[in-house]
């Protein structure tokens, strides 16, 4: 075997000897500089006698082996075919090739690699030598003088040449060859490394190395399942599978098991986010069912980190750069939201609390989140406009379209909950709103309160599954009723506001609804069931600057095309809040025997008025009597059985009298005072007298106090 | 909603009046024909246009909670107070005027009266007990106050001396935020 390579491959080659090279020109018949003798070098071990092989044909045979080799074959392959024996020709070749340019590439860099080894090989076994003593001085070193006799020995042949004196002749002609070797050898070596990897690839996928994730079949019974329940979940595992199980879904054809079907994993993936992530199944079903795996999982994962904190510049009293250069001045770290907005400045931190600087106080801002500009982006309100907000609490949005407006025109803010009607008025008055007017009625009363309104903003309460990030228990508290409960209240909602809405508005006409929330539910088939109600309104750009557009199908249920007009918004792609804007206009007049937001069919004056209460008095004709015979011949329905229903209704409206803690009797008054039965029994009679005592706040009041004393 | 009898309206001019110069800007025709008015509602006044008030008719009095600006309160026998969301409107027609340093901002703003010693400057010849209006070195009107000494006796006063008692402060609408408004 001889000393291994170890040994041999130890200290810096030798230079490089320009003699090497005249003689190589002289060979070739080119002129050649004079060029100094080399002074003999003591590292050098020469070898005496080296084997001789016809040079030019040998080379040329190894080329076009090395060709057609299959670049598949290790290195180990290629040093073994370069055996010593046939090391001295490939020296030789390789020696030449940075002065011949004939050889391919890859060839060199192989016989650049054995050609050290090679020769150290050969070093040795001629040689004899001790490892340590590879550059000391010894009998068996190198003489130059003999390298140079040697060389005129041997008249054609430069293989020799280069065998004997390989090491030293690194010139500066040489380098560049060599080094080019060098670096071909790597290109391959890598190239070679990839292709290993590909064909491992391969056979892994073959051979079923997929990530493990369901458990076996049958394995749960009844104590296991128990106890599993009991245990805190590994919070490391769960992630881990999860992260396994998308990956598994997005590669389902090549990474699932065998005999597993693309529901177990599903399954399985619903299960670890609710235990992971503290989800209850109904919600996180609906929430994954919206996304392909890995967006699912991106999703929840949004939902656990808090969106950043966003001001709104209140264009009324100061601008975004004042405003910026005071909070900065306070120690606050912000910067504009992005490009979108020209109001919105994003806080990253903050030494002073945002919401008690003087600037807040003096309403030169709001505290508003970034999702909460574009409905009224959207929305555009315009100068002298009468604009309904009919949600408006806690009044981001109304001191918005104030701003958007320069206090002109008027503002109804709307909401039906007293208590957050407060603080929408403190926003009003801190932010400097002159053109509102609070009121506090159920949004569905519109627009019997006041209607022809140029546009109207519905921001309406909904589940909140986009603002999961704020409020964690939306996690855990939502449930079927809620998505049954809310869109009906958002329908009725959404019929109010497009009847409040003036079709005939030079400037407007215009009505946008909008949630914070991602089911579809309470986004897309609320916005269908408006457009199927209403014929006379139409979707239209919400004209905001990004946004992915609404579901024109989902799960089985089309919706139509023009929803793609609408816009939906997630905490993981923009980092907002979960969002969702539409667009609507009004172009004609409420159609003749539309449904009304309070559930009652729109009928004419001239029919009966079965339901004769309070809540009727004024009754709306818009039936013309001509359409009315029309409509009904559509109609497969047969037509509602109105004495039924009025029994159902006047039962109803007791329950919602008594649920708000109204007096249900109050109702039966009504009717009696309208049909004018004067029969009274006498604890109606003792109520009425005691009524009298009541201020005399409505107007029905009155006409009872007369008849109590007409009594008397 | 109704409009204010005259014996109100007296009562709120006259207190408008000890902060204000002008009271007749603040009823005067606008370019386009409108102008602001004066109502009440559930015992509070309001200052808002014609137009916005006609429309708010047609809200019901239980439903009606504001409309334009909320200058302060009837109480019941029949004094006017003025709130802090006046200030817009006080401030725009401010007759004495003081301004206080940034470190004295923030104790007014936590509620206490104005110490000498936070007083950047202040406008000339303030008698004593008139209304003023305070801002902050940045032209922020914070809030409004009655000067306690008239601007020549405070000079001589020591900076612990207070110069203007406050009477409302930017701060009450975090403070107050429950008792400010009707509900």
């Amino acid at each position: 075997m001889g000393v291994g390579r170890r040994m041999k491959k130890q200290g810096p080659p030798e230079p490089l000897s320009e003699e090497h090279f005249a003689n190589l020109k002289r060979k070739k018949g080119l002129p050649v500089d004079d060029v100094p003798a080399e002074a003999p070098s003591s590292k050098k071990r020469r070898t005496t006698a080296k084997p001789e092989k016809p040079s030019k044909s040998n080379r040329e045979e190894k080329a076009t082996k090395d060709d057609a080799a299959s670049k598949l074959a290790g290195k180990q392959t290629n040093g073994a075919k370069t055996a010593p024996g046939g090391s001295a020709n490939d020296q030789k070749a390789g020696k030449v090739k940075p002065k011949k340019a004939q050889q391919p590439e890859p060839e060199s860099d192989e016989e650049m690699d054995d050609e050290f080894g090679a020769s150290d090989l050969e070093d040795a076994s001629s040689s004899g030598l001790d490892g340590d003593d590879f550059l000391g001085s010894d009998d068996s070193v190198y003489d130059s003088e003999q390298e140079g006799g040697k060389k005129k020995k041997f008249v054609f042949s430069d293989d020799e040449d280069d065998d004997e004196d390989r090491e030293e002749k690194l010139t500066a002609a040489n380098i560049v060859g060599l080094s080019k070797k060098l670096d071909e050898r790597l290109a391959r070596e890598a190239e070679e490394n990839e292709e290993e990897l590909r064909r491992e690839a391969l056979q892994t996928n073959i051979d079923g190395d997929k990530p493990n994730i369901l458990g076996d079949e049958g394995e749960e019974d009844e104590l296991s399942s128990k106890t599993k329940g009991l245990l805190a979940p590994d919070l490391q595992m769960l992630r881990t599978r999860i992260t396994e199980t998308v990956r598994v879904l997005e590669n389902f054809a090549s990474l699932a098991e065998e005999g597993r079907s693309r529901a177990e994993y599903t399954n399985q993936l619903l299960k670890d986010i609710c235990a992971y992530y503290g989800y209850n199944e109904f919600l996180a079903e609906k929430l994954m069912n919206l996304f392909p795996p890995r967006e699912a999982f991106a999703f929840f994962e949004a939902n656990e980190s808090a969106r950043p904190v966003v001001i709104r510049t209140n264009t009324l009293r100061t601008h975004r750069r004042d405003l910026a250069q005071a909070l900065i001045n306070r120690g606050v770290t912000l910067e504009p939201v992005g490009k979108w907005s020209k109001v919105g400045l994003q806080v990253f931190e903050s030494n002073v609390p945002l919401g008690a600087t003087p600037e807040y106080l003096a309403g030169h801002y709001i505290l508003q989140a970034a999702s909460s500009f574009l409905p009224v982006m959207a929305l555009c309100p315009q100068e002298n406009e009468r604009v309904l907000d009919m949600a408006a609490a806690p009044g981001g949005k109304t001191t918005h379209m104030a701003a958007l407006m320069k206090n002109t025109g008027v503002i109804f803010a709307n909401d039906p909950n007293k208590a957050r009607a407060k603080g929408l008025i403190g926003n009003i008055h801190r932010l400097g709103v002159r053109n509102a007017i609070v009121c506090n009625y159920d949004a569905r009363e519109f627009p019997k309160v006041i209607g022809g309104f140029d546009r109207v903003l519905l921001d309406a309460p909904c589940s909140g599954t986009g603002v999961i990030a704020k409020d964690p228990s939306v996690k855990t508290n939502r449930d079927e009723k809620d998505f049954l409960r809310l869109p009906h209240t958002q329908k009725q909602l959404l019929l109010a506001a497009i009847d409040s809405v003036n079709h005939a508005s030079k400037t407007g006409g215009y009505i946008v609804y909008s949630t914070c929330s991602v089911a579809v539910e309470e986004n897309e088939q609320v916005v269908a069931y408006a457009l199927s109600r209403r014929p006379n309104v139409k979707l239209v750009e919400t004209g905001l600057p990004f946004g992915k557009e609404g579901f024109t199908s989902y799960m089985g249920k089309t919706f139509h095309p023009s929803l793609k007009l609408t816009r939906r918004y997630y905490p993981h792609l923009y980092n907002i809040d979960g969002f969702f804007v539409a667009k609507f206009q009004k172009i004609g007049p409420t159609p003749a025997n539309a449904v009304l937001a309070n559930g009652k069919k729109d009928k004419s004056a001239s029919s009966a008025t079965t339901a004769g209460d309070e809540n009727e008095e004024e009754v709306i004709d818009k039936t013309p009597i001509a359409a009315e015979g029309e409509e009904k011949d559509k109609d497969d329905f047969g037509g509602f059985d109105d004495e039924a229903d009025e029994e159902y209704i006047q039962r109803a409206r007791r329950n919602a009298m008594r649920r708000r803690g109204l007096d249900p009797r109050a109702l039966k008054r009504g009717q009696e005072k309208k049909t004018g039965v004067e029969t009274k029994t006498p604890s109606e009679a003792a109520k009425e007298k005691s009524d009298e005592d009541k201020p005399k706040e409505k107007e029905k009041d009155k006409p009872k106090e007369k008849k109590g004393k007409g009594e008397k | 909603m109704r409009a204010l009898t005259d014996q109100e309206m007296k009562t709120v001019l006259d207190k408008l009046a000890n902060y204000m110069s002008d009271l007749k800007s603040l009823i005067a025709p606008l370019e386009d024909g409108d102008r602001y008015v004066f109502r009440l509602n559930h015992s509070r006044v309001y200052y808002v246009k014609l137009s916005i008030a006609n429309l708010a008719t047609s809200v019901s009095r239980d439903a009606l909670l504001s409309l334009g600006t909320c200058l302060g309160k009837m109480t019941k026998s029949g004094k006017f107070r003025l709130h802090i969301t006046a200030l817009p409107i006080i401030a725009a027609g401010a007759r004495h005027k003081i301004w206080v340093k940034d470190n004295g901002a923030q104790p007014f703003l936590y509620g206490s009266n104005v110490v000498k010693a936070h007083v950047g400057r202040w406008s000339e010849d303030c008698p004593e007990h008139s209304g003023c209006v305070i801002y902050n070195m940045a032209d922020i009107p914070l809030g409004f106050g009655v000067t306690a000494r008239s601007t020549a006796e405070a000079r001589r006063l020591d900076p612990t001396g207070i110069v203007c008692f406050r009477q409302a402060d930017c701060g009450e609408y975090l403070r107050d935020e429950d008792t400010l408004f009707a509900g």
